[in-house]
């Protein structure tokens, strides 16, 4: 199916203060496929995020989101097919209820009452949120909060899934529930992350963004492996490909100390 | 500072009371809205020195507080809270205006006095009523029905965004203060050096995350319209509320109640 596909030609983005955070990213990403945008603080990842809804409209270079190139006319139209999950979802959650916040895009979307209704409960249901349905959203824990930021996108039938960060600030259970989750989706996915072991669990292609630069674009799996390249990129290897610790004996031992306190 | 974020401005508790489920909360917003309206027309255009009129008006509040389910205490507290504007308004009158208006037994009140009562039982009235309509129906429901009513759209959501960021302000701003006083330590108050950069970062933090929310809300689909699920028909229970509570309004107005109930007790005692 065409129309997901998600297609960068050398974009370019100045901020108006001068500072060019996207030097020339040119990348094609194709229906139902699962990209990790990786890179260090301040590589130009958000920014880059930022196009794929529209928010920021290249200073030069195309991007195309299906048969849609993004222009200031059609914001809307590329808004109603790529979904945007918030690094923060504080951001995102701005209700009185969880269900009216997860209602606010399909009323807008001019949905019949019934229509929205399903979608609230389905979207809910999908990331096992149906409980909390009528609590204030500003009540709930970092990973509740982080699913209903889900369904209140969910609930608006994206064919694209973009996500900021969807790990940050997670307890470990949540976030490998949230892994869990992402990982029963079909839509395309684009994740940036700093978290390279989710990346890694999720996303079959990775793309490295260095100096608002694309250094890398290949296998997650072989990207990760080439140690140089993520050193280059601020980067290190994901744990779970750094071998154990404890089994090869390297993991430091933390003796209690037996100091006298005489103070 | 906890004050600041924990207990002045619970405001936002008055969103979940709203999501609560009585005859009053499933009514249309507009005609809540219109009642409260008429009621704070009716009460605010009664004479300077009028008392005793006002008192028989407090059953509009209370009566939708207590068929509503609403927590008095709570709703009185907040009432309290803003009831300082209202003293300082009135307070100056008894020193202005001290022809003797009234005499219980020995005591002789002015009319600086009685001006002054009035002052905070129509403030009271009010300001009370208009929280009852938000617990009852909630902030968004109130703008959606201000908006059917032809309220202009710039005016709503202008309502709509300084309520949402209200929050979001006072959160900035608490987290302020909290990384301030841990690195302050015995200079009390703050210094108007650094009161003024703070208060330029307040603006600058709050301005990156209003923009933020305001993104999330646009890639949602947000136009300006406000859309909600919730009771949007004026039927024969709508009708009814409005006409029962104006009619009961303007006969307060210009039927003396309180008087009248007196002078019948004083009546039959005699």
């Amino acid at each position: 199916m065409s129309h997901h596909i998600v297609e960068a030609k050398d974009l370019f983005f100045r901020y108006p203060d001068g500072t060019e955070a996207v030097k020339g990213i040119s990348f094609k990403i194709t229906h139902g496929e699962s990209v990790a945008v990786v890179g260090a603080n301040g590589a130009g990842k958000s920014t880059l995020l930022q196009h794929l809804n529209g928010y920021l409209i290249p200073t030069k270079g195309e991007l195309r989101i299906g048969e849609v190139m993004l222009t200031r006319k059609n914001v809307h139209a590329i808004r109603r097919s790529v979904g945007m999950v918030f690094q923060d979802p504080d951001d995102q959650l701005f209700m009185p209820t969880v269900f009216d916040d997860v209602a606010f895009g399909p009323l807008n979307l001019g949905l019949s009452e019934e229509n929205v209704k399903a979608k609230v409960n389905q979207a809910l249901e999908t990331v096992g949120m149906l409980h909390v349905i009528k609590r204030p959203p500003y009540k709930l824990s970092g990973g509740e909060k982080r699913s209903v930021a889900i369904a209140t996108v969910l609930a608006m039938s994206p064919d694209i899934l973009v996500m900021d960060e969807p790990s940050s600030n997670l307890d470990p259970l949540a976030r490998q529930r949230l892994i869990g989750l992402l990982k029963g989706f079909h839509h395309t996915k684009i994740i940036a992350t700093h978290d390279l072991d989710m990346a890694l669990e999720l996303c079959e292609r990775t793309i490295v963004i260095h100096d608002g630069r694309l250094t890398a674009d290949s296998r997650t799996l072989d990207l990760f492996q080439n140690e140089s390249l993520l050193a280059e990129s601020g980067l290190a290897k994901p744990l779970s490909m750094q071998g154990c610790h404890v089994c090869s004996g390297t993991a430091k031992q933390f003796q209690p100390r037996t100091v006298n306190h005489t103070h | 500072m906890a004050k600041l974020d924990s207990q002045l401005f619970h405001i936002d508790a008055l969103d979940e009371l709203a999501s609560g489920n009585s005859v009053f909360h499933n009514l249309d917003p507009r005609a809540k809205l219109v009642t409260t309206l008429v009621f704070i027309g009716t009460v605010v255009s009664f004479g300077k020195y009028e008392v005793s009129a006002l008192i028989p008006f407090a059953i509009y509040p209370l009566v939708l507080i207590s068929v509503g389910g609403l927590p008095f205490f709570y709703l009185a507290e907040r009432v309290l809270l803003v009831a300082p504007f209202a003293f300082f308004i009135g307070i100056l009158n008894p020193f202005f205006d001290q022809t003797i208006m009234v005499h219980l037994g020995s005591v002789s009140l002015s009319g600086g006095w009685i001006s002054f009562f009035s002052i905070m039982l129509r403030f009271l009235l009010t300001v009370g009523s208009a929280l009852v309509l938000i617990a009852l129906t909630g902030f968004h429901a109130v703008c959606m029905g201000l908006e059917k009513l032809g309220v202009p759209r710039p005016f709503v959501v202008q309502l709509l965004f300084l309520y949402r960021y209200l929050f979001v302000l006072i959160d900035e701003a608490s987290r302020m203060i909290r990384a301030k006083s841990l690195r302050t330590f015995h200079s009390r108050g703050t210094k108007i050096r650094t009161f003024g950069s703070m208060l330029g970062h307040l603006l600058l933090r709050t301005l990156d995350r209003a923009q933020r929310i305001h993104l999330a809300m646009c890639c949602r689909g947000f136009d300006g319209h406000v859309r909600l699920i919730c009771p949007l028909k004026i039927g024969w229970k709508e009708t009814i509320f409005v006409l029962g509570w104006v009619l009961l309004f303007f006969s307060m107005r210009f039927y003396h109640i309180s008087e009248h109930l007196g002078l019948m007790i004083m009546r039959n005692i005699v």
